[in-house]
């Protein structure tokens, strides 16, 4: 059983969604960064998203952009990911990686994929990547046993959802608007027909993401999905504050949605 | 017979036969192109595929589009040959292809127009699109304008600020134009802006392109727009000199410009496609954007092609004179044409660009856009490589009126306390 599977397997016996928290590497530097993915895994997220910062991130909104910018500035580079995978993994979380593919392709697919599953990464995700251009990143994955995750957008065709699923492993990425990482009042309405859509296609779990900013949106996304990703909510806690007063309120924030996603929000 | 009345004959013998640049894979020049997007946009994608195939093959819709360009655009462009000009390159005949007369001042209007009337064939409302130098927006702008949609164009901050001029041309056109911050603040955030818009509005919005880049099939559907550039000038250069010539010069940012014209060429082997990227300050000095000359192959955009990175992959810097070639990657069908040798590329640095840009103007009173120029340059070289027997066709894609601001600084014809 994989590291992801077991986490949801867990999360499904305790009759609640999983947990899981999106931080670049090298905000507000390396070692902040990683203190920063540590409190997260220890306040409550079951899996944290590690994002390397890319020069030209299409998928994201202004907050995690703005993170991943002065990340650049400061000069944080792909091998620190696999340190962060490994201090998630130290601090009881499991690991997954977001990268845009051209930081991939550029040190070699293969290479790539071995230095995530020696540093204890579960998997990655792949915002710009589609099954059709992924058969390297196949080939590789199943070499070195990590999950595959690419995205459903409410766009989607039946036909699309059926060429993603089959492609997945671990869990599926379900974008719940059309758009880029960012908060949002509301979830969008289309996040649980698309949720009702893709069970038809797989039996893997479905993490809905994109919008989710407190416990009260983490408990609506947990009553209908297997998992809740929070991304540029938690990052905006880093921003303009002093390191610790930041962890402090990312700290508050997790406790927050880890109770929203056992329904008690 | 001599060796050019063989290749004319040769030339005349050729039907329509598949390029060999032709994509095997849909969406694959070689190695390069490809989908390399969100999940979300793939539907939008197959749907503009579709749109597009059907159009190009629907006697409605070449009847409107040709109907538009002649009464519109202002196609046929003409041809003019340039003897005052070329006596500085080495005797060679020059024959320039006149894109700088079309409406709107550059080749961009023939893109434009045709994907403006495939969005109102796809039943959207509004069309957005990046643009560097502004020519891109403007034609956009105007296409919008003409066609009852709404339009909105991304331009980076520090190109607003050199391109002042056409950022108000496009809003007394009607559009709004939004100054990107973010990352380098040019034409390479401008396009990531534009298409985080997309990703979001996609149910009723296109986004208009400006180049053969990008996820397919924009690369071949933007070359099937511009391709009638080198159709007529084949036409006219055989007309003019009863033969083909020996070689096609454009210069080449994404490469819009320069497959338009190549396109038609690609099937006549004696024919060499020489296409001119931005050596901006030089290579030594790292501030360019000769992609070819330096870099190796990634993803940006959505395509796999030669791309400017580091040694981890995140995108590098350009520079150029020219805000119309300062972009980090190339169309992908460039890339394929260079690694399988049937063009070949070169580079010019600002200052060969702006003496060719002095030149042309001093000797043909005509004022070339500092992208065009780069093509003016290399075809200087060219012509001494070759000697008084060449015939070089070379593609004015556009008008310099834009770059008064740069070339007045550049030459110091402007009062630097005056002219903040």
């Amino acid at each position: 059983m994989s590291a992801l599977e077991e986490v949801f397997a867990r999360c499904k016996a305790e009759g609640r969604a999983a947990l899981i928290g999106y931080l670049p590497v090298g905000y507000p530097d390396v070692e902040g960064s990683l203190a920063a993915m540590t409190a997260l895994a220890e306040a409550g997220a079951d899996i944290v998203e590690v994002g390397m910062p890319y020069s030209d991130p299409v998928m994201d909104g202004p907050v995690i952009q703005r993170a991943a910018t002065e990340a650049l500035a400061k000069g944080v580079h792909v091998d620190d990911v696999f340190r962060a995978t490994a201090a998630v993994k130290d601090a009881g979380a499991v690991p997954v990686v977001m990268s845009y593919w051209n930081l991939v392709l550029r040190r070699g697919v293969d290479r790539y994929a071995a230095d995530l599953a020696a540093s204890g990464g579960a998997g990655m995700i792949t915002p710009d990547l589609v099954p059709e251009e992924a058969g390297e990143w196949h080939e590789a994955s199943e070499r070195h046993g990590l999950d595959r995750i690419f995205l459903v957008a409410p766009s989607s065709t039946t036909e699309r959802i059926s060429v993603v699923t089959h492609a997945c492993s671990g869990f599926v990425y379900t974008a719940s608007t059309m758009g880029v990482t960012g908060t949002r009042g509301s979830v969008g309405s289309r996040a649980p027909e698309l949720v009702a859509r893709v069970r038809e296609a797989t039996d893997l779990p479905l993490c809905v993401g994109l919008g989710v900013s407190n416990g009260a949106q983490a408990a609506e996304v947990a009553s209908f999905a297997d998992g809740v990703i929070v991304g540029s909510a938690l990052v905006s806690t880093l921003l303009d504050r002093g390191r610790d007063e930041g962890l402090a309120a990312l700290r508050e924030l997790t406790a927050e949605l880890a109770e929203g996603v056992r329904g008690r929000a | 017979m001599s060796e050019d009345d063989m290749s004319t004959e040769q030339s005349r013998s050729q039907q329509a036969e598949p390029a060999p640049a032709e994509v095997h894979v849909p969406g694959r020049f070689g190695a390069f192109g490809g989908r390399y997007v969100p999940e979300a946009l793939i539907p939008a994608l197959e749907e503009l595929d579709e749109a597009r195939q059907k159009a190009l093959v629907d006697p409605e819709f070449i009847d409107e589009l040709a109907t538009l360009h002649r009464t519109y655009t202002g196609r046929p462009s003409i041809i003019t040959e340039v003897p005052r000009f070329a006596e500085h390159a080495g005797g060679a005949r020059i024959i320039l292809k006149r894109e700088d007369l079309n409406h709107t001042g550059s080749h961009k209007i023939n893109n434009v127009l045709a994907q403006t009337l495939l969005t109102k064939r796809m039943g959207k409302c509004r069309v957005i699109a990046e643009t560097g130098a502004g020519q891109h927006g403007v034609a956009t702008a105007t296409a919008a304008a003409l066609m009852g949609l709404e339009c909105t164009i991304y331009m980076g901050k520090v190109d607003t600020e050199r391109q002042a001029l056409n950022v108000a041309r496009m809003k007394i056109l009607g559009a709004t134009v939004v100054a990107v911050e973010h990352g380098s603040a040019t034409l390479k955030d401008a396009i990531n802006e534009a298409m985080r818009d997309w990703v979001t509005n996609v149910d009723h919005t296109h986004y208009v392109l400006g180049t053969v880049t990008g996820p397919h099939p924009f690369p071949e559907m933007v070359r099937d727009f511009h391709k009638i550039i080198g159709e007529e000038a084949r036409e006219q250069v055989l007309e003019l000199t009863g033969r083909l010539p020996d070689a096609v010069i454009a210069c080449v940012g994404g490469g819009s410009n320069a497959m338009g014209i190549f396109h038609r060429f690609v099937t006549d082997a004696g024919v060499r496609l020489i296409g001119v990227e931005a050596g901006g300050d030089g290579i030594d000095t790292g501030r360019h954007a000769a992609r070819f000359a330096t870099a190796e192959p990634g993803v940006l955009h959505g395509a796999m092609s030669y791309l400017m990175q580091d040694a981890e992959g995140q995108t590098l810097e350009t520079h150029s004179i020219s805000a119309g070639l300062d972009y980090p990657s190339v169309g992908p069908e460039h890339s394929y044409l260079r690694d399988s040798g049937r063009a070949e590329y070169r580079y010019a640095t600002d200052e060969q660009v702006m003496h060719a840009f002095q030149l042309l103007c001093r000797t043909e009173g005509i004022i070339p856009a500092l992208e065009s120029a780069h093509a003016l340059a290399a075809t200087l070289d060219v012509g001494k490589e070759l000697g008084p027997d060449a015939l070089l066709l070379v593609n004015l894609s556009g008008r310099g009126d834009k770059d008064m601001h740069t070339a007045a600084e550049w030459f110091g014809l402007v009062d630097k306390d005056t002219d903040a």
